[in-house]
């Protein structure tokens, strides 16, 4: 039973896997620049890295949003926020797994009357609005930093080529390694207060948590989305928003992981407190937002022509629309689960 | 890391000695008219095939350039481009070839009087050949220096259409052969036909610039 409570997670993993994965690998494959094989492996093997690493912090803000106690909870709110995505995707809104999961908690709080962090909300919505700032922000200065670079060094267009091509696997392997550690809260983090799994100790040195293993599970099923879905999502969804050269399309990677970086890193967010200056929160932010926002960046580090500024007016939807599709969602769901099939909600 | 730009290394030298092929092929087309109007016919002669060879080396040299961008997936945004300016600067080449060729066939006579004009004017179409190699060159490294040597090939390209004009009033002012005044007009219209495919290789490095400034 446990398993097939798992399998709304996992679909929801499959499912970052089969969209996300082109935020950060989309444009390099698409371009031909990295081949998929090697995209779909570092993407792969970096996603499950920063999950079982660094995903604590997200999933710990999520935690204090909404506690789900019992795995009928936790099922139900992973279904409900991945039909939200499948439906609005299908419907071609704009969607984020990042804000269903937290409209699905909303939606268990609500069912269950069980209290609201409302300071743990508005931390997560000002991380919502300021992450495509943010992204916005570093694309910005990063497409000057790389314009002046090109126009000082002189490098010859072929060695540019292979250079870019390097820093497209290495800077993707960060933005994977981002990703999970950002949007493993988005898979894994609802079923952590009820994790089926217990630590397992190989002797003092290493030590995997039973949340790890869950967070290696959700690992696997994003990886499972890149390897199944991906590609199909990299050569064709990926570049109907917007043409990107392999150059931008670098700083939009470097731009998005250090977004979802900065609001993933414990240790950032230490350094930070120690240094005395505001910590930034731990949220799952949207990658696909954080994209929208460098390629705003990049169009405003180029004087602002060709913005096309509706597309901010549709991440701002999203805010909205999503958490309260998923909340409402959510709570219907969990009278039928509740009442129809008599399965524990919450403990 | 040497490893890694191998390739790249070797492919940027192919690039710079296929350029280096069309910049002495435009050395050797000259210095090969300045032989035919000294009468040294031997010398000619022996320029003549020195640019064959050098057109033959040249194309295989450009497919191998082409075969190793395509079979690497190098360069995927700016591939079409580069390939589109290597044939056409072959294209300069031929018609560098091509025109010896037919001095050397059909031996034209060239009156002293037009001697220094038609000299001019393959200095000026050579000159055009020799500043769109350098723009080409200069794509690869430093875009914006691309639009000065650009001016600079069209400057010459436009002089040896002022050249190749006033030889043919000159000619057809004459009183002389019709046949004689045709051999003229279209020996100089050769000369100026290489200054031309230079124009076009130059509109289409100024279309590839642009996209590289996009």
């Amino acid at each position: 039973m446990i398993w097939f409570f798992l399998l709304s997670g996992i679909f929801l993993g499959w499912s970052l896997g089969a969209n996300d994965a082109a935020n950060i690998f989309g444009t390099a494959v698409s371009t031909r620049m990295v081949k998929f094989r090697i995209a779909a492996l570092v993407a792969s093997v970096f996603v499950i890295l920063g999950a079982v690493l660094g995903g604590a912090g997200t999933t710990e803000t999520l935690g204090e949003l909404g506690a789900i106690n019992a795995m009928g909870g936790s099922f139900t709110v992973a279904l409900a926020s991945g039909l939200t995505v499948a439906w609005m995707t299908r419907a071609k809104l704009p969607v984020s797994t990042s804000q269903a999961i937290i409209g699905g908690i909303l939606g268990w709080n609500w069912f269950t009357a069980s209290p609201t962090d409302f300071g743990a909300l508005s931390e997560i919505i000002s991380a919502w609005i300021f992450s495509p700032i943010i992204a916005a922000l570093f694309a910005f200065i990063l497409s000057k930093i790389i314009a002046l670079m090109i126009k000082g060094i002189h490098l010859h267009l072929l060695r540019v080529d292979q250079v870019t091509r390097i820093a497209l696997i290495l800077i993707g392997a960060f933005g994977a390694y981002s990703l999970g550690a950002n949007n493993i809260a988005n898979v894994m983090g609802v079923f952590v207060p009820a994790n089926p799994f217990a630590d397992v100790h190989l002797g003092n040195m290493f030590n995997f948590t039973g949340t790890q293993q869950l967070f290696l599970l959700g690992g696997l099923a994003i990886s499972a989305g890149i390897y199944t879905y991906s590609r199909k999502v990299m050569v064709t969804v990926g570049n109907d928003l917007y043409k990107l050269t392999p150059l931008t399309a670098l700083v939009v990677v470097l731009a998005v992981a250090l977004v979802l970086f900065i609001f993933a890193s414990e240790n950032l967010q230490h350094l930070l407190i120690s240094e005395g200056l505001p910590p930034l929160p731990l949220v799952p932010v949207s990658s696909s937002q954080a994209v929208i926002g460098a390629v705003i960046g990049i169009g405003l580090s180029r004087g602002g022509k060709g913005i096309r500024y509706r597309v901010m007016g549709r991440i701002a939807m999203g805010w909205i629309l999503t958490p309260v599709a998923a909340c409402l969602l959510t709570f219907i769901l969990l009278f039928f689960v509740k009442n129809v099939f008599e399965i524990q909600v919450v403990k | 890391m040497k490893i890694l730009f191998r390739k790249t290394r070797e492919l940027e030298t192919q690039i710079d000695d296929y350029l280096d092929i069309v910049e002495r092929g435009a050395l050797i087309f000259l210095q090969g008219l300045r032989l035919f109007f000294e009468n040294r016919l031997d010398e000619f002669e022996v320029r003549y095939k020195d640019l064959r060879a050098m057109e033959s080396k040249g194309d295989s040299l450009r497919r191998d350039i082409e075969n190793k961008l395509y079979t690497h997936t190098l360069i995927p945004e700016s591939r079409g481009d580069v390939l589109g300016l290597l044939e056409s600067s072959d294209r300069v080449l031929n018609r560098m070839a091509k025109t010896l060729l037919n001095f050397s066939i059909e031996n034209p006579h060239i009156s002293e009087e037009l001697k220094p004009l038609f000299i001019d004017l393959a200095q000026s179409s050579t000159s055009a050949v020799e500043n769109m190699v350098k723009a080409v060159r200069t794509y690869f490294r430093d875009l914006l220096s691309v639009r000065d040597l650009i001016n600079k090939a069209l400057f010459f390209e436009k002089e040896s259409d002022k050249i190749a004009e006033k030889v043919k009033r000159i000619v057809f002012q004459k009183d002389a052969e019709l046949s004689w005044k045709n051999h003229m007009r279209v020996f100089a219209h050769h000369i100026e036909l290489i200054a031309d495919e230079a124009e076009d290789v130059c509109d289409r490095l100024a279309i590839a610039v642009a996209k590289r400034h996009e």
